[in-house]
């Protein structure tokens, strides 16, 4: 590969430190050799060809916490090929994938398949995570350590969530001891049992079961107690509420632990669900508007520290039901920065504190080296012009799965190009 | 209370989805449809022929006695062609899909489907999937407007009018498309709604709805005008939501002694199938003073056989 020059660029490095007009350069094998202001057309040789990027913006590739896949068993609704052309679609070079598949991600030999099949059909960086108890059965661990040392960096039962209090404190032990990330969606089952949408008017109205938002709030309230006494790395893969916000707002300070929220809850309510909208049947549910602007402020000063896509692919089989029985989640990797962007369009955030969210931010929890621009690192970023308007249509999204929650939403700042290890895999 | 009917006056709808899509136009065309069919139901002759040529598909997913009957009755009355598909036992088991079901329906060229499901929303996805017009006769715990619709007309028979009538619904509120709907109808026709219930079946935030709620049944009696009992649904319930049936009566089983917080006069009303001595005393069930119960059977083909006429036409 040659080097590369690019050229009066914004970019936005926010683990750098950096929000300048600069340039980039890249090295023959795809490291970063310099970037910022000093990377300008007075000390890159004349001979050399530069790309002018003319103002547009060059964020670190965005890292996705919650992102699922059907590869294995599900390979009809989304594989590791598709998977990575939506992604890039959409400026992310790196996420981890929810172990809830067919078989389920919770022994030693399947994340060998996992990890051969990622390497050799994917264009993206894959990270795997693995369940916290076998078959998502929330009965037995997995073998966390055997499992940290074939590569996995967090554990997870994806959708589901450890009710049984005793199993989690040990499984908080382990972690403990062992360093391992565990990462909690927080639901009571028997709170939320049957339960489709918000508990409230809505679902009064539409004469569906409601979710109570105290199914999440009891949970992470449990969570944290059990964690004053086991200080293991926990993270709250999403919230939904202001009621959580409200609560991880006053336990920050005594107890160490950080938190995700959905890009779905960040930029939907539950009147979105309309006319029984199967696309916007979510877990974690939509709820108020009150509380998706508790999820914004959240944010904004920091208490929640992660915005994930939840990209959860479902073809439309599954969705061309009545509501009871149509599958939960939305495909939604394609749109997370466009989406995000809303929230710095309408002044609602700080564009750094967006890309803080979906770069920096998740790769520390998860302690990879990845989501920053830094000197001698993998050239992972999105070209993004920040303004274009676009309307999302499903028939032209590049995921397997179609079942996105904002079709026909208008949209402004679209990624342009996308590369991984400084080849670029993905151009508008 | 009803308007003088103007035959120049359509209905907005195309599909009959739920009281909560109609305007107060919408429901005085029905009403005073159904008034004209009242008279013909008691006649010796009572076929007519204004929807002769038109079929009628019944697609109940759930069991049902009265209101498919009623459908199935009104419909021929009315001269179509009746097919009535009970689908607990046919296509679906064989896991065909709500959708699926339509489009074959659909390509038979039916006038009107009327659809019983027992999840909420189904009528609306049908109605989406399909060219003729379609009637909900009940989905889940949403809506069962023609259920509402023969209420009010079985109260306006008795009372003359709903306006400042001040009525109680009360017992299993969280699983009723028939509260629900009742809701609606009787606050766009101007009554006094209460709402009774132990809060374990009273919905989230119903009270957004536009009515009293109360957990003391006598409190929420007090000086009603019309008393509108429920069926605890039991077949709806997936845990515990009552200790046990006959605490449930002790305290909102409809007794000579809770209905004497009512008015003098007050109504009985019961949707049906009754729970006898769960939510009723069975005499008073049976009392043709105060019960109006079978009387709403009786009106309830009047309605369906009006809003056939108008949502086919």
């Amino acid at each position: 590969m040659k080097k590369q020059y690019f050229i009066n660029a914004n970019i936005v490095d926010p683990y750098n430190s950096i929000n300048e007009n600069g340039g980039l350069i890249i090295k023959e094998d795809g490291s970063i050799e310099a970037i910022g202001k000093k990377v300008n057309t007075n000390n890159i040789p004349s001979r050399e060809k530069n790309i002018d990027l003319k103002g547009n913006y060059i964020f670190p590739g965005l890292v996705d916490m919650r992102v699922f896949v059907g590869e294995p068993g599900y390979e009809y609704k989304e594989n590791f090929r598709t998977l990575s052309n939506a992604a890039l679609a959409g400026g992310v070079t790196s996420v981890v994938t929810m172990p809830n598949t067919d078989p389920i991600i919770d022994n030693v030999s399947i994340v060998d398949f996992l990890k051969r099949r990622g390497r050799d059909k994917s264009k993206i960086n894959i990270f795997p995570s693995a369940s916290l108890t076998r078959g998502i059965k929330g009965i037995n661990m997995t073998e966390f350590g055997l499992l940290q040392k074939k590569g996995i960096i967090a554990f997870t039962d994806g959708t589901k969530t450890i009710q049984n209090t005793q199993l989690m404190s040990r499984i908080m032990n382990s972690a403990k001891d062992l360093g391992t990330l565990i990462m909690q969606h927080a639901e009571d089952h028997d709170l939320s049992k049957n339960g489709m949408i918000n508990s409230g008017i809505i679902a009064t109205q539409l004469g569906l079961t409601g979710i109570p938002d105290v199914a999440e709030r009891i949970i992470i309230e449990r969570d944290l107690t059990l964690l004053e006494n086991i200080k293991c790395r926990y993270h709250i893969s999403q919230i939904s509420s202001a009621k959580s916000v409200e609560i991880i707002n006053e336990r920050k300070n005594d107890v160490k632990f950080t938190t995700g929220v959905s890009i779905n809850n960040l930029s939907l309510n539950e009147n979105d669900i309309g006319d029984f909208k199967t696309f916007l049947k979510l877990s974690p549910p939509l709820r108020k508007e009150e509380d998706r602007i508790a999820l914004v402020q959240g944010l904004k000063d920091n208490t929640i520290d992660v915005i994930a896509s939840d990209h959860k692919p479902e073809d439309e089989e599954q969705k061309r039901l009545t509501f009871a029985q149509a599958a939960t989640g939305a495909s939604g990797i394609e749109t997370l920065l466009s989406l995000s962007l809303e929230l710095y369009h309408n002044n609602s955030l700080k564009l750094e504190t967006i890309i803080q969210a979906l770069t920096s931010n998740p790769a520390k929890i998860l302690k990879i080296n990845k989501g920053n621009l830094s000197i001698g690192n993998d050239a992972d970023f999105c070209i993004v012009d920040i303004d274009k308007p676009w309307v999302v249509k499903k028939d032209q999204l590049v995921s397997k799965s179609k079942n996105t929650s904002i079709e026909d939403k208008k949209l402004q700042g679209k990624v342009t190009n996308t590369f991984v290890k400084g080849v670029e895999l993905f151009k508008l | 209370m009803a308007i003088k009917t103007n035959k120049a006056i359509k209905i907005s709808q195309k599909h009959l989805l739920g009281i909560q899509n109609l305007s107060i136009n919408d429901v005085n065309l029905i009403l005073d449809e159904a008034k004209t069919f009242i008279k013909l139901n008691k006649s010796k002759n009572k076929k007519l022929d204004v929807l002769r040529g038109k079929t009628q598909i019944n697609l109940f997913f759930e069991p049902s006695t009265r209101t498919q009957s009623s459908f199935e009755l009104a419909g021929k009355r009315l001269g179509a062609d009746v097919m009535s598909m009970n689908m607990s036992n046919s296509a679906i088991k064989k896991g065909e899909t709500l959708i699926d079901t339509a489009m074959t329906l659909n390509a038979m060229h039916p006038d009107i489907i009327v659809i019983r499901h027992q999840d909420s929303g189904a009528s609306n996805l049908l109605s989406q999937k399909v060219k003729c017009a379609v009637l909900n006769a009940g989905d889940g715990s949403r809506e069962h407007p023609t259920q509402a619709l023969l209420d009010a007309l079985t109260i306006i028979n008795r009372k003359k009018k709903i306006e400042g009538l001040r009525i109680a619904i009360c017992g299993d509120i969280t699983h009723s498309r028939v509260a629900r709907s009742n809701i609606y109808l009787l606050n766009m026709l101007g009554a006094e709604v209460n709402i009774i219930a132990p809060s374990n079946l009273m919905p989230k935030e119903i009270e957004k709805f536009g009515v009293n709620t109360f957990t003391d049944m006598k409190k929420g009696l007090k000086d009603c005008d019309i008393v509108m009992m429920l069926r605890l649904q039991n077949e709806r319930m997936t845990s515990s939501f009552l200790s046990s049936n006959r605490e449930y009566y002790e305290y909102y089983g409809l007794t000579p002694d809770k209905l004497n917080h009512a008015k003098n006069d007050a109504l009985i009303m019961h949707p049906g199938p009754m729970n006898r001595g769960i939510e009723i005393d069975t005499k008073l069930a049976d009392d043709i003073n105060r019960s109006v119960i079978k009387e709403q059977v009786e009106l309830g083909v009047a309605i369906r056989m009006a809003c056939l006429k108008i949502f086919c036409e």
